[in-house]
């Protein structure tokens, strides 16, 4: 579904990321892994054409993403739920999903009552303004708002970071289960352990390469792995 | 006494009512791009002069005068677009303080090219509004007031409405708070952005109608003087604020109605600018304004 070849970005005359190749087949849990600044979030980015591609092809179905502008890239069929969550937070729980599906240009009843389902806390405060979220909230929220585009592909940058570990757990099983409902997922996680737990497979980055790729459980098990990102 | 001072109050609510409309075309745009757009005054120089251009075609086709207004509200608003396509967005990446040199720019050509073509000199505006006064508690409030007051406070709410319930109006709110996450919205912030242009140019025109009205000129440096009071309004609304700059356009009105009634003529433009430094004072953000709260 998601063909990333040869992939490289640069910041500047920084490189950030060096020739990355991965693919993200239909219907599985991708996670990717790796230290802070080991350019996770500059791949998200570059899938959602937040950055420019420097070098190599990215292929989402049958589209080339290096030729779709930035804000066509959601109603391909991929969502990005961006690192740090970045809800509107002025905006009301309500408004923020209705601007989840603003490239969906029908009545967003369904979709709606189907984030709603998944996330109910966000039913009971969806006249509030996002910013009085807590983060678990908020990061609901940022998952329902992809969900509202529809997506078959969904990215997550971080779903865990900055959230209790119960959040976490409760948040790792909605992926779960929207997995299970047929979605294909990309994920990116410092925690490497909640990551791997839950994927297909995985890719290990490092500096701006991909130093290793497997199945989740295989990698839990690797030794390098336990020892780089799973506190030995 | 009492019906002077509610006639002062109508006045001021009238002219209120033309400052808010222009207020709201600086106060969109800079809560889109953070660009106080100096040229947007112009545009109700633009539309004067659009519609003194189209009065004689349409008195000879026997069409009632205030057309003019159908016919310079899109040209307006189209050149809104022009002026952002060609002058703001090119700088859209540039330092803030090139798109401010620029939005000068763009007032003194577009005064110099209404110079141009129409002269400098002061042409008279006809009364395109033939209605009766009509009686209000007793006072009697003229055509061009009332209609302006009215026509002036139903945009507003509209827009208010559209802002809030829109597509286009929840794409701008979400271009201006966080343009990034509106792109993977799927939002295109330059068409968002052309719209919020082209919004604050046909608010402008249906301004300059209202103005032209009650003052019966139009002369290239028109907008000068009104734009910066609506840029005030603006101010003291809390720029970035809609309903801020209503409430700003409206209370600057009606303080200068009251100036010239009760104190002086000649000082209803100081007091204006003396609000101005109040609130730069007092309160920066003013009156609608968000306080601006830094995440750690």
């Amino acid at each position: 579904m998601l063909y990333v070849n040869g992939l490289s970005v640069n910041y500047g005359v920084i490189r950030a990321l060096k020739k990355v190749s991965f693919v993200v087949n239909k219907g599985e849990i991708v996670s990717l892994i790796g230290a802070n600044g080991a350019g996770k979030t500059t791949i998200m980015k570059a899938l959602a054409k937040l950055l420019p591609l420097s070098d190599g092809a990215v292929s989402f179905g049958e589209h080339d993403l290096s030729l779709v502008p930035a804000h066509n890239v959601v109603s391909l069929g991929m969502a990005l739920v961006p690192e740090g969550r970045q809800v509107f937070s002025s905006m009301t729980v309500e408004e923020n999903l209705r601007l989840g599906g603003y490239s969906v240009r029908e009545r967003h009843s369904s979709e709606l009552s189907r984030v709603y389902g998944l996330f109910p806390r966000l039913r009971e405060r969806r006249r509030q303004p996002a910013g009085t979220l807590s983060g678990g909230e908020q990061q609901m929220l940022a998952v329902g708002r992809a969900l509202m585009s529809k997506p078959e592909l969904l990215l997550i940058d971080e779903l865990s970071m900055g959230l209790s570990p119960l959040l976490s757990k409760e948040l790792m099983k909605s992926v779960q289960s929207l997995n299970a409902d047929g979605m294909t997922i990309l994920l990116v996680e410092q925690n490497a352990k909640a990551a791997l737990s839950v994927s297909d497979r995985a890719y290990v980055l490092e500096t701006g390469s991909i130093v290793l790729e497997g199945k989740g459980k295989d990698l839990l098990g690797n030794e390098q792995v336990r020892k780089s990102y799973l506190g030995g | 006494m009492m019906s002077q001072f509610f006639h002062h109050l109508i006045l001021g609510i009238q002219s209120g009512g033309i400052y808010a409309l222009v207020a709201l075309g600086y106060t969109m745009v800079y809560g889109i791009i953070r660009l106080i757009n100096f040229a947007h005054g112009d545009f109700v120089m633009i539309g004067a002069y659009i519609s003194i251009a189209v009065i004689p075609f349409l008195s000879a086709t026997g069409v009632p005068l205030w057309f003019c207004l159908l016919i310079s509200l899109p040209l307006c608003a189209f050149l809104g677009a022009v002026v952002e396509r060609l002058a703001y967005k090119p700088l859209r990446r540039s330092p803030k303080l090139s798109a401010l040199i620029t939005a000068i720019a763009v007032s003194i050509l577009l005064k110099n090219l209404a110079a141009l073509f129409f002269g400098s000199a002061p042409l008279p505006f006809p009364n395109t509004l033939d209605l009766p006064p009509i009686n209000l508690a007793g006072i009697s409030v003229s055509a061009v007031t009332w209609v302006t007051v009215t026509v002036s406070v139903a945009v507003m709410a509209a827009l208010e409405i559209f802002i809030r319930k829109s597509r286009t109006g929840l794409a701008m709110r979400a271009v201006s708070e966080n343009p990034d996450a509106a792109v993977l919205m799927g939002i295109n912030s330059d068409r968002t952005i052309r719209s919020t242009f082209v919004i604050g140019a046909a608010l402008a025109s249906i301004a300059s109608f209202f103005y032209c009205s009650s003052y019966a000129l139009a002369e290239p440096y028109m907008g000068t003087m009104l734009g910066l009071k609506a840029f005030i309004a603006a101010v003291l609304g809390g720029t970035g604020s809609i309903t801020g700059a209503m409430l700003g356009g409206i209370l600057i009105g009606i303080v200068e109605s009251f100036t010239k009634a009760y104190i002086s003529s000649q000082l209803s433009d100081a007091v204006v600018f003396v609000i101005l430094i109040l609130v730069l004072l007092i309160k920066p953000s003013g009156i609608m304004g968000k306080m601006q709260r830094e995440k750690v």
